[in-house]
């Protein structure tokens, strides 16, 4: 059972970088934990401190104006590596929606799967999110899950999901869930297999 | 109805249609190693279940361990522990590990095919983006997430929408020096990191035809690297010899039995794929990236584009950002760069034809002044037959070094790092920033092309080393 999803009003943090790969969200000498918990703490980790531990102070996270619990990223988010380490740490940072343009697959399908909202938009409509929270920290954005809607300073659009994911997220449930559900049927189809 | 490839062999995996409900897939087998297991063997015990079918399960240790002294405890605690953890698990629920110093240990996309694990027509997974590897045997075979491990270990399915399909098609005769390593680079700067996202790809043309295994599996292996869930190429002679005699493969009558099923593993040729692109072989040379995705790739006598060259110019930043962190002049040339490193390993090259290759190029001659070159064998078979083959001495003379076998340099999770602000020559998959260790600079290529950089310490054109010698290409 994971957290539910509702609706979500929150400041963000703009990360208008292309190709951000799953190495950048969290670097793999970070992924010797045996547990889910406390990734967040090296969340971006080589973007955020530099190769003396100091930090960064020019990078979006170490500025104290901007929060929340919306990540507003750029084009081809969470390409590259598999690594479910990724959906992880922004989660334990306190994340709970990314927008984009554009996904990686499995990214989505991680991040689903760990109560993290990925919201996909037009290309206009994430340049007028990023270049306004930039611009003004405090704007909320809203987040509708239940109506596929992504609120800003009076625009909207809607986003796709997929059904069945969105029920998922609304009431908590995982895919273990229902497939375990199956087991009967997945042991006959096993004996059936040569 | 006429069907592709991929389409037979997902459909005949679906165990039970329901509405509202993506499909749940039936996987044929399932790969693990100790960095994305925990977490799901974890999940496992909090449900308290066990693993639906042990049979389709194999482990290995392979991200996280040393390629030096295997032999003695891990040094490192934290790399210590996941190893430990993966042992233990695997011991309560009864999965078969392939554990460090056993003869089967390897890179889990290495050891399935030459394990005879990996067989036409089936389905695989494993918690790395590089299972797409298995593809090369006519299988769908892709990466998946730890959440996703726990689906399968508990229920033997996993809960998918179907991809699109794509056919890549490549034809005509390589040219000397290029290698399959080359071929897919070379699609990928035409297509983009994120160019198949959202697609299953399927290989063909009488290029791809005219590979041998080792080869498929360094294309499919990059499916990912173009954002595509996996890649797959279908079953012919080359596969079937391939399997023939691996340890776990089917033998005899029963091994022609399965042949003969397999001979039906291909795309019907009315099918239709939602995108079909075409390439010329005779177009493609050795291959270098430059920047920090594997899209961003010339061929290595090309110079490196400038921003204003760029098709898309929303992507000057990331474009300028990347050379940056590279320390490349837009505009310049890579031919005859200084390089540091020469990382030869990972599961797009590390398989005994690779090494072949090197040592075809390094014999009798010496490593670079001040370059350090390191030969990461895919697994311990692969390590065993070089020794065998007497690659390694060839190695030793050149002042390489041969290690033990893992992921090492490729993802920098063990102490295998490549320095900050160094360059290193790799024939592993992927060029992102601090892949190989924070800060460090990667240069993908093949192993012909990273062998001729060890020789000079430069970047080179491995075709200007090989023009008075007598080299057979195995392609
Ligand atoms: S060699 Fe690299 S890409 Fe391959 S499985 Fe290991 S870490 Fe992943």
């Amino acid at each position: 059972m994971k957290e539910k999803f509702n609706t979500i009003k929150s400041t963000a943090v703009p990360l208008p970088n292309e190709n951000v790969d799953t190495d950048q969200i969290i670097p793999a000498r970070f992924l010797k934990a045996t547990t889910r918990e406390g990734f967040g703490e090296n969340l971006f980790r080589d973007w955020r401190y530099d190769s003396n531990n100091q930090l960064v102070q020019d990078f979006i996270l170490n500025n104290p104006s901007f929060n929340g619990k919306i990540l507003v990223a750029g084009k081809n988010f969470g390409c590259g590596s598999s690594r479910e380490h990724a959906a992880w740490a922004l989660y334990d940072y306190g994340f709970r929606v990314v927008v984009s343009s554009f996904f990686a697959d499995i990214f989505i399908n991680n991040a689903l799967n760990n109560g993290l909202l990925p919201v996909v938009v037009s290309d206009q409509f994430l340049q007028t999110i990023s270049k306004g929270i930039s611009a003004n920290s405090s704007t909320p954005i809203t987040v509708n899950l239940e109506n596929q809607t992504i609120s800003f300073e009076g625009k909207k659009e809607t986003f796709d999901i997929n059904p069945y994911k969105k029920s998922c997220m609304i009431n908590g449930y995982d895919d273990i869930d229902y497939l375990l559900s199956l087991t009967e049927d997945i042991k006959q189809f096993d004996l059936q297999q040569s | 109805m006429s069907k592709t490839l991929f389409d037979k062999i997902w459909d005949k995996h679906i165990v039970k249609h329901k509405e509202g409900h993506p499909d749940p897939l039936f996987i044929d087998r399932h790969f693990i190693h100790e960095v994305t297991s925990p977490q799901a063997f974890d999940g496992l015990k909090k449900r308290g279940i066990g693993v639906f079918n042990t049979s389709r399960t194999t482990a290995t240790a392979d991200h996280n361990v040393p390629t030096k002294d295997q032999h003695l405890p891990i040094k490192e605690a934290l790399s210590r522990h996941q190893v430990e953890t993966l042992r233990k698990n695997c011991k309560e629920f009864g999965v078969e590990l392939y554990d460090l110093g056993h003869p089967f240990q390897g890179i889990v996309h290495i050891i399935g095919p030459e394990l005879g694990l990996t067989l036409p027509g089936m389905t695989i997974v494993c918690g790395d983006s590089h299972t797409s590897t298995h593809g090369a045997f006519g299988t769908i075979a892709f990466g998946i997430g730890t959440s996703e491990v726990e689906q399968v270990l508990a229920t033997q399915c996993i809960l998918q929408y179907k991809p699109k399909r794509m056919k890549i098609e490549i034809n005509g005769p390589l040219s000397k020096g290029v290698l399959a390593k080359d071929i897919i680079l070379y699609i990928i700067s035409k297509i983009s990191s994120s160019g198949a996202t959202g697609y299953f790809v399927e290989y063909a043309g009488d290029t791809i035809e005219n590979l041998s295994m080792e080869a498929r599996m360094t294309i499919c292996n990059m499916s990912i690297e173009m954002g595509a869930r996996g890649g797959l190429i279908a079953p012919d002679a080359t596969t079937f010899d391939y399997i023939k005699g691996k340890k776990f493969a089917p033998q005899g009558v029963e091994l022609n039995k399965k042949i003969e099923q397999w001979k039906t593993l291909k795309s019907d040729e009315d099918a239709t794929f939602d995108k079909v692109l075409t390439f010329d072989a005779s177009d493609i040379g050795p291959m270098i990236t430059y920047g920090t995705n594997p899209g961003m790739g010339i061929k290595i006598t090309d110079r490196i584009p400038t921003p204003e060259e760029l098709k898309d110019i929303s992507e000057q930043p990331s474009f300028i950002k990347s050379l940056n962190y590279m320390g490349l002049e837009p505009g310049s040339q890579l031919l005859g760069k200084h390089i540091d490193y020469v990382f030869i390993g990972s599961c797009t090259n590390a398989r005994i034809e690779d090494l072949r290759l090197v040592a075809s190029i390094v014999k009798g001659k010496k490593k670079a002044e001040g370059v350090e070159v390191w030969i990461v064998p895919g697994s311990k078979q692969v390590e065993d037959q070089a020794r065998k083959e007497g690659l390694d001495k060839i190695f030793e003379a050149a002042g390489f070094e041969l290690r033990s076998p893992g992921c090492s340099a490729c993802l920098g999770m063990n102490e295998d790092k490549i320095p900050a602000g160094k360059y290193c020559i790799s024939t592993s998959n992927r060029n992102f920033e601090g892949r190989q260790g924070p800060q460090s600079r990667t240069f993908l290529a093949s192993p012909l092309s990273a062998a001729a950089a060890a020789i000079t310490g430069r970047v080179t054109d491995v075709r200007e080393l090989i023009a008075n010698e007598k080299l057979t290409m195995a392609n």
